[in-house]
């Protein structure tokens, strides 16, 4: 089993993957990191808000809403196969 | 440095402390700490269902079983220790004990439905040695939705107290305030040790020994200043430190500095440390049921988030919450205003005729009415935003509208009070406070006023009666005045939308606050704390902005009744004695009366100080198309702007006018200038609407932003930059209409 690396902001809805770091700049970065986004949290998107942006996620056990800018930040593995 | 410089705080701090001893109750936004604080103590309390909510310091004092009384003092709800913003700041000074002794034991508030996120925040106050007992809450909720949790275990790996309760019902009370008695009595606890690679532990434990030289009150906890103040600082912002002192500052730096050029990220090490602790505590001591089912929560919002009956939905709600503000506070204003005038009358009658009698009805009882005529609209606003905070459904809210609000730099949650700003300013200024960045906050008041409020709509129907006749068409079927109505709608939220994209850029300048929205669960309100919760608001609000707008209310009263020219009282004294002599009672001598009692009030406004103020500014206001008796209506709209009509009424010798006068329109429509062209031309006529839009003519609104900021110098800013934008505005239309040819 393989994975494939991408931006969060990019991974379809519904399919769960793993966190591998947060690339925004430092305040953002530290404040989702501190959310739970630190590398290996299990998360995926669950809802995309009526005008496309922002997206709701689940990681944690939680609902936490983030903008599709922030999104773009996150480096994830998609689980392939 | 002064002598004892050093000892003095330390003496000062001790003095203060309070003899009892004080449990900080910490917790995530969202974890029902609040509901919490208010079972425990029965204070009134705010309690949401949405992140931020309790942004005051709140105290209450509990008996516990052999200990006796202690103080509780309500934490705002954070995410975390290392912090942006002051809310975050507050907590971290409270649980670490700066400007005051450390706390004797820090109760935290947990959501037993996220445990991994609460333990996180749990963690770091457990780093600072604190003695910690967490509330487990939401247990119920936790165990229906499949989550379970060895209480036992997970005490015993935390190194605290573990209490599962439910706030909302009451359950776990007793046994909460039984292991916060056991706390207190209990030894200091050691602070919870985190796994750091040896590179990062040397960092802090560098960093700690500038903490113990330079801040020798904070010795005991010098290893969790230093984690804090490595993970908090940061170089582009170095203001928000306020209160570290500077060589630990430099010293912060140069650390993160070197862990930078080394390829070491030190946030993630020292949050990712924490992940692991809890992680590990989390895997060991909680088990997940595979649930049977998609959760309430999930379905209803696969329909409330939906593209496209979300939308709907969001609609209906936002329409209902303005329909509410609007109509059912209508009836509750008219009998306030009712019963504020029977008290004039009733004053009037019972004192003599003379100052004392005009400054008591017509200052006082007049700005007490404008006081409580704020409290319906206040009242509802806050028990809807309540209920949709509670439910959950405000979150939604912002979830759905914040790609439209961010577009100018705005947060979804801006828009419950902007939308509520079409009611009215006041009430909106004060529902900002569910923006928890004070950024975000401060654009939303700024800009909100710009929405067309309540109080402009007798301004607009006074104008467009006057200068449009009915039969006028625009495109051949539209009514110019409903067009011109309209138009003066548009006008307001396209400044609105434009103001905050301009200030986004200018004055407050910076990053775009990032938008971390947690949905809730939905979960069903708690009315007795919501009713609690909303009276809270109306009296904060009647004790600290009703005084500010009572004042200026007897302020503006004066400068158009003063000074007054007591032979004009004899004078119109000796006219009505002649009429009531000579007419015999009826609807003729009524009239003449009438007519008579206009011409007096008219003659003293135009003799008093903002008769002579209005003159004064009319060369400022003419290239605008205004005379001077505009410019006293301008004046006296100041405690509100639908005073304007009611001063027009004055300034044009009519009695007891309303925007729906036809003396007044005729009035105004007879009125020339001093060169004897007509006043109120159909262009003067949009000119002035258009400043009352953009106008920040309302002293309610600048005295409730004074308390929501806490300075004079927002209020002052938001004065300025409207009055300098309506007085543009109207200028360009004036003279640019003038130039097309309109100015007949």
């Amino acid at each position: 089993m393989s994975a494939s690396r991408r931006s969060l902001a990019t991974l379809p809805l519904g399919i769960e993957a793993v966190v591998r770091g947060v690339h925004s700049v430092r305040p953002v970065a530290r404040r989702l990191m501190e959310l739970g986004l630190v590398p290996g949290t299990r998360v995926q998107i669950t809802r995309v808000a009526p005008l496309g942006d922002p997206l709701e996620l689940r990681l944690r056990n939680y609902a936490l809403s983030i903008r599709r800018s922030e999104a773009l930040s996150i480096e994830v593995d998609e689980p392939q196969g | 440095m002064r002598p004892g410089g050093a000892a003095a705080p330390t003496a000062a701090a001790s003095a203060a402390r309070p003899a009892r001893p004080v449990i900080l109750v910490a917790g995530n936004p969202n974890s029902g700490k609040s509901t919490l604080f208010n079972a425990l103590t029965g204070a009134h309390v705010k309690v949401g269902n949405y992140p931020g909510v309790t942004v005051t310091r709140t105290t209450a004092v509990l008996d516990l079983p052999g200990v006796g009384s202690v103080e509780l003092v309500d934490l705002p709800g954070t995410y975390s220790l290392a912090a942006r913003s002051r809310d975050e700041q507050v907590a971290v000074d409270a649980v670490l004990g700066r400007g005051g002794g450390r706390p004797d034991a820090v109760l935290i508030v947990a959501d037993a439905t996220s445990l991994a996120r609460n333990l996180y925040f749990a963690n770091e106050v457990l780093e600072t040695g604190s003695k910690v007992v967490i509330a487990l809450n939401m247990y119920d909720e936790a165990r229906t939705g499949g989550i379970d949790i060895d209480v036992t275990q997970l005490a015993a790996r935390l190194g605290a107290m573990v209490v599962p309760i439910v706030a909302r019902t009451g359950e776990g009370l007793g046994a909460l305030r039984s292991a916060l008695a056991t706390a207190l009595l209990a030894p200091r606890r050691h602070a919870a040790a985190l796994a750091l690679s040896e590179e990062t532990r040397r960092d802090i434990d560098s960093l700690a020994l500038v903490v113990d030289r330079e801040m020798p009150t904070q010795h005991d906890t010098s290893r969790a200043w230093a984690t804090w103040v490595l993970l908090s600082i940061d170089e582009t912002t170095p203001d928000d430190l306020s209160g570290v002192p500077a060589p630990v500052r430099l010293a912060a730096q140069q650390i993160a500095r070197e862990a930078t050029a080394q390829g070491r990220n030190l946030d993630l090490e020292i949050i990712g440390a924490r992940y692991r602790r809890v992680d590990a505590i989390v895997d060991e001591t909680v088990r997940h049921r595979p649930p049977a089912g998609p959760t309430w929560t999930a379905r209803i919002d696969s329909v409330l988030t939906h593209r496209v009956f979300g939308a709907l939905i969001f609609i209906a709600v936002m329409l209902a919450l303005f329909q509410a503000l609007f109509t059912w506070s209508e009836p509750i204003i008219t009998l306030i205003q009712a019963s504020i005038a029977s008290a004039q009358n009733a004053l009037a009658g019972a004192m003599p005729p003379g100052p004392f009698t005009d400054l008591l009805a017509d200052g006082v009882v007049a700005g007490v009415g404008n006081v409580v005529g704020f409290v319906p609209q206040i009242g509802l606003l806050f028990l809807f935003i309540g209920i949709m905070e509670d439910v959950g459904y405000l979150a939604r809210v912002a979830f759905v509208i914040d790609r439209v609000m961010g577009g100018v730099g705005l947060h979804g949650k801006s828009f419950v009070p902007m939308l509520s700003g079409f009611s009215c300013a006041v009430p909106a200024v004060m529902a900002t406070r569910t923006l928890e960045n004070r950024t975000d906050r401060m654009l939303t008041m700024a800009v909100l006023p710009l929405m067309s409020c309540s109080a402009r709509l007798p301004i607009y129907v006074l104008v467009i009666a006057t200068v449009f006749r009915p039969e006028m068409r625009v495109f051949g079927f539209a009514s110019a005045g409903a067009v011109t109505l309209l138009a003066m709608y548009l006008l307001s939220v396209t400044a609105a939308l434009t103001a905050a994209a301009v200030l986004r850029r200018t004055v407050l300048r910076g990053p775009r606050p990032t938008l971390v929205l947690e949905l809730p669960p939905y979960r069903r309100p708690v009315m007795r704390v919501l009713l609690q919760n909303t009276w809270r608001q109306v009296r904060a609000f009647l004790i600290d902005a009703g005084t500010t707008i009572l004042a200026l209310t007897i302020i503006v009263w004066a400068v158009l009744s003063y000074p007054r020219d007591k032979t004009l009282g004899a004078h119109f004294a000796s006219e009505r004695a002649a009429i009531e002599r000579t007419e015999a009672p009826g609807a003729e001598r009524d009239a003449r009366l009438d007519a008579l009692a206009g011409q007096e009030h008219g003659d003293y406004l135009r003799g008093s100080m903002g008769g002579h103020l209005g003159r004064w500014i009319e060369p400022a206001l003419a290239p605008l198309g205004f005379d001077w008796r505009i410019g006293v209506g301008i004046l006296g709209a100041f405690t509100a702007r639908e005073v304007f009509v009611s001063t027009m009424g004055i300034v044009f010798d009519i009695n007891g006018a309303d925007e729906q006068s036809q003396p007044l329109r005729v009035a105004l429509r007879a009125a020339k200038r001093a060169d004897g062209t007509p006043l109120m031309t159909p262009l003067t006529g949009v000119s002035l609407m258009v400043f009352f839009v953009l106008a920040c003519q309302c002293g309610s609104t600048l005295a409730v932003v004074r308390r929501e900021s806490g300075s004079w110098a927002w209020p002052a800013f938001m004065f300025a930059y409207q009055t300098t934008l309506a007085y543009v505005a109207s200028l360009i239309v004036y003279q640019g209409g003038r130039f097309l040819g309109f100015g007949s």
